[in-house]
């Protein structure tokens, strides 16, 4: 595996010929972000190939307030390089539309990698232009207190009435300042806020953080913790394809499918609760290894997931039966297959426009090499295609699950002891505390890949870029809307299945 | 005409708690709390190897006087459950959904000195605006920078577990119709505004529950030039919730609370 081999160009000219090179090459790009560096500012980019994942970097010289901007040559990077603007304060030249993102201030910029906190920001509301002009046209702002119980963002419908020409998206309004916030936290600490960077994908977002201190670290994590893991990210991936569910459900309508998948929702986070003491399984992963093992003996478990299974199953194929709706899933908000490939869409919106990357089985990590995995992929592109990846995701994480479930009694019958909450140094878990370094580890969320490059100097963290699948996709909103209306905006929305917090961060 | 029949499938699944009570809602985690209060032998901090009491939590939710008394506040705990495992003869957790308090003092363990004439002032204050609600409520969230899962924990009250409509309560779309302010997050400073907004468009008599740790005390984004370290200074609160996130039960408590609704014996003491 490529990982870590990480090569610094000479100009930001030059690391963007590469990447765009290794991209046109086939490779995937996957993140680009800035760390302030004593030699200036310090772009780094991913891409992810079949030989896995690769790193370029490059030096901005200090001082310097622009660079040519990558965008116009690899359109992926529109939101990034956005981020970077926002963070560093530094202007893209070039980018066709160099407006705050993530962050809308007056004062300095935050710089994450310096080490000194900035000040209070003042918000500057910018208006935005708008993208479409004709008679009759005009612009529904919605947000960032929308009605129901959502996350904040504000969108801006840009309609002549009933069509959507235009969507514009605002989600600064949510920042929480977190990657500047992992500066100078241990990296016990860290995975606390890894947790919280996007709660609904917490064991993802653990995983992914711990990956990169054990590639750090060589740390060996024991079978019975990598089988203990799969449990919980299944488990994760079961309630956020769920909520999905749940929402597409409530949008068209149909109460008693989502009174029951509500049901079977609320079914899956008690039974995480029953493992670990939290209905998001927080607490859980640590770097080498995770906390205890499940309270749940696995025989109890296997027992409950096969309740959990026939009952959620049965409701699943009424669903996909009931034409009413999935009429209004079909050809709604439509990803061509092209288009999210050229993008690199993640999770279940790449898979559904035909993409086959999953992290699990392409680039697997813990015990998913052990298992198998089967990818689900559907060429449609449209909410249905990417519903029904869901629905076949959520048929494998049982299998999953199953299979896990059943290493894991082997493993405690066979020798480790079942000592809840094994010591330190104990079958859980091996020490993992590096005091210098930088890796970058990953994991499949159920909104699919996140990344996290994470440095750490004398013991504490240095630079932790956390890049959630949510922040990649969410730019595609912007171009599903071909002959959708207003009324299909829920179903769009819920079908991206995203969260908002990874997004703003 | 399947789906009619799939609804009958399980028979009544909701809860009666506060009525009855909720084997499931007795055994959520509340925050970390602390054990033996008062005088409890703890060793002064640099001997035996052992790291300090208030190093433990990485949230700085503990403290110790001079005296070696540990104070725990809730409003701080993230439940991650390190006091817990490192001490578990002075840290365990509070069980059941009684977590959230009408003070801010409220919330630290033990209690410090407030007076119970004081408490009560509150509550009474709080009892004579919410009196008109009556039993038809309207809930209004917003979210101010929240993770993302204190609103699947409120969504979940509308699942058929919980179903708050049993207890006359309704999310609403328009904070012109709210009567309770739900806010989760650390009071990112983007939605400070949109959130002072929306709580001047509600009518009175109104009701701001702060929900999550996040909400109470900043957690973990804390106080930054991103995020306001809390919501205490951006509106009036009345309920304070911790939790990271604080469970469906907990939420519904801490509403309850707010309104006066609680019948005793769901209050757990009524201390708070």
């Amino acid at each position: 595996m490529a990982a870590g081999t990480d090569t610094i160009l000479g100009s930001v000219p030059a690391l963007w010929d590469e990447v765009t090179r290794r991209v046109a090459a086939g490779c995937r790009f996957a993140d680009l972000f800035g760390t302030a560096h004593a030699g200036g500012l310090l772009l780094t980019a991913h891409l992810v190939g079949p030989a896995g994942l690769e790193t370029w970097q490059a030096l901005l010289p200090p001082g310097a307030a622009s660079y040519p901007a990558l965008t116009p040559r690899l359109g992926a990077a529109f939101w990034y390089e956005r981020e970077i603007r926002d963070m560093f304060g530094v202007v893209p030249e070039g980018h066709p539309r160099p407006q705050p993102l993530i962050l809308a201030t007056a004062g300095d910029p935050p710089r994450p990698g310096s080490g000194s906190p900035p000040g209070a920001a003042e918000r500057a509301p910018e208006v935005l232009p708008s993208h479409v002009a004709g008679p009759g046209l005009f612009t529904i702002p919605h947000g960032p207190v929308r009605s129901g119980v959502v996350e904040s963002i504000e969108y801006l419908v840009e309609t002549p009435g009933e069509d959507i020409p235009h969507l514009n998206m605002r989600v600064f309004y949510k920042h929480r300042g977190l990657e500047k916030r992992f500066e100078g936290m241990t990296s016990s600490d860290g995975v606390l806020l890894a947790e919280r960077t996007e709660g609904i994908a917490t064991v993802a977002h653990a995983l992914a953080y711990c990956h990169a201190l054990e590639r750090m670290a060589g740390a060996e994590v024991p079978w019975a913790a990598s089988l203990v893991r799969v449990i919980h990210a299944e488990l994760e991936r079961l309630a956020c394809h769920l909520d999905v569910i749940v929402r597409l459900a409530d949008g068209a309508g149909l109460a008693v499918a989502t009174a029951r998948f509500g049901w079977h929702k609320e079914q899956v986070l008690r039974l995480v609760s029953q493992l670990c003491g939290s209905r998001f399984g927080r607490g859980v992963v640590i770097p080498g290894g995770v906390q205890g093992l499940p309270r749940v003996a696995p025989a109890e478990l296997l027992t409950i997931l096969t309740g959990l299974d026939r009952k959620l199953g049965a409701d699943l194929r009424v669903l996909m039966g009931t034409a009413s709706f999935l009429d209004r899933l079909r050809r709604t908000g439509p990803l061509p297959p092209p288009r999210a490939h050229e993008h690199g869409a993640l999770g279940p919106i790449g898979r559904g426009s035909g993409g086959t990357d999953d992290g699990r089985a392409a680039r697997p990590y813990d015990a998913y090499g052990s298992l198998s995995v089967r990818v689900a992929s559907r060429p449609a592109g449209d909410a249905l295609a990417r519903l029904e990846v869901r629905v076949e995701e959520i048929a494998q994480s049982f299998h999953l699950l199953r299979q896990a479930t059943d290493e894991l009694a082997g493993e405690l019958a066979g020798g480790a002891d079942g000592e809840l909450g094994g010591a330190a140094g104990g079958p859980v878990r091996v020490p993992c505390d590096p005091a210098e370094g930088r890796a970058v580890g990953w994991a499949e969320a159920p909104q699919g890949e996140v990344l996290y490059d994470v440095s750490i100097s004398g013991g504490r963290i240095a630079r932790c870029r956390a890049r959630s699948a949510s922040f990649h996709n969410l730019v595609l909103m912007h171009e599903v809307f071909a002959g959708d209306i207003l009324t299909d905006f829920p179903f769009i929305e819920a079908s991206f299945g995203l969260s908002l917090a990874g997004v703003a961060r | 005409m399947m789906w009619a029949f799939r609804g009958l499938r399980n028979g009544v699944l909701t809860t009666r708690w506060p009525a009855r009570p909720d084997g499931y809602a007795a055994s959520t985690r509340g925050p970390a709390t602390v054990l033996a209060p008062a005088s409890q032998p703890s060793p002064p901090p640099s001997q035996n190897g052992q790291a300090s009491l208030a190093g433990l939590c990485p949230a700085g939710a503990i403290s110790q006087d001079g005296q070696g008394a540990v104070a725990l506040d809730q409003g701080r705990c993230i439940q991650c459950g390190r006091c817990v495992a490192a001490r578990p003869d002075l840290f365990g957790w509070q069980e059941g959904p009684g977590s959230a308090a009408l003070s801010r003092t409220g919330l630290v363990v033990p209690p410090v000195a407030e007076t119970p004439e004081r408490l009560a002032g509150v509550r009474a204050d709080l009892r004579a605006r919410t009196r008109a609600l009556r039993r038809s409520v309207h809930l209004r969230h917003v979210d101010a920078g929240s993770d993302g899962t204190e609103e699947w924990e409120m969504l979940a009250l509308l699942n058929p577990v919980y179903d708050i409509h049993r207890l006359g309560m309704f999310f609403t779309a328009s904070p012109r119709h709210a009567d309770v302010l739900l806010v989760t997050g650390a009071g990112a400073r983007g939605m400070i505004e949109p959130l002072r907004t929306t709580y001047d468009g509600m009518p009175h008599p109104k009701v701001v529950i702060a929900v999550g740790t996040d909400a109470v005390g900043g957690g973990l984004p804390g106080s930054s030039y991103a995020a306001a370290g809390g919501i205490g200074g951006i509106v009036p609160v009345d309920v304070w919730l911790p939790g990271s996130p604080p469970s469906p039960f907990s939420i519904l408590y801490a509403v309850l609370l707010g309104l006066g609704r609680l019948p005793a014996q769901a209050e757990g003491g009524g201390t708070r």
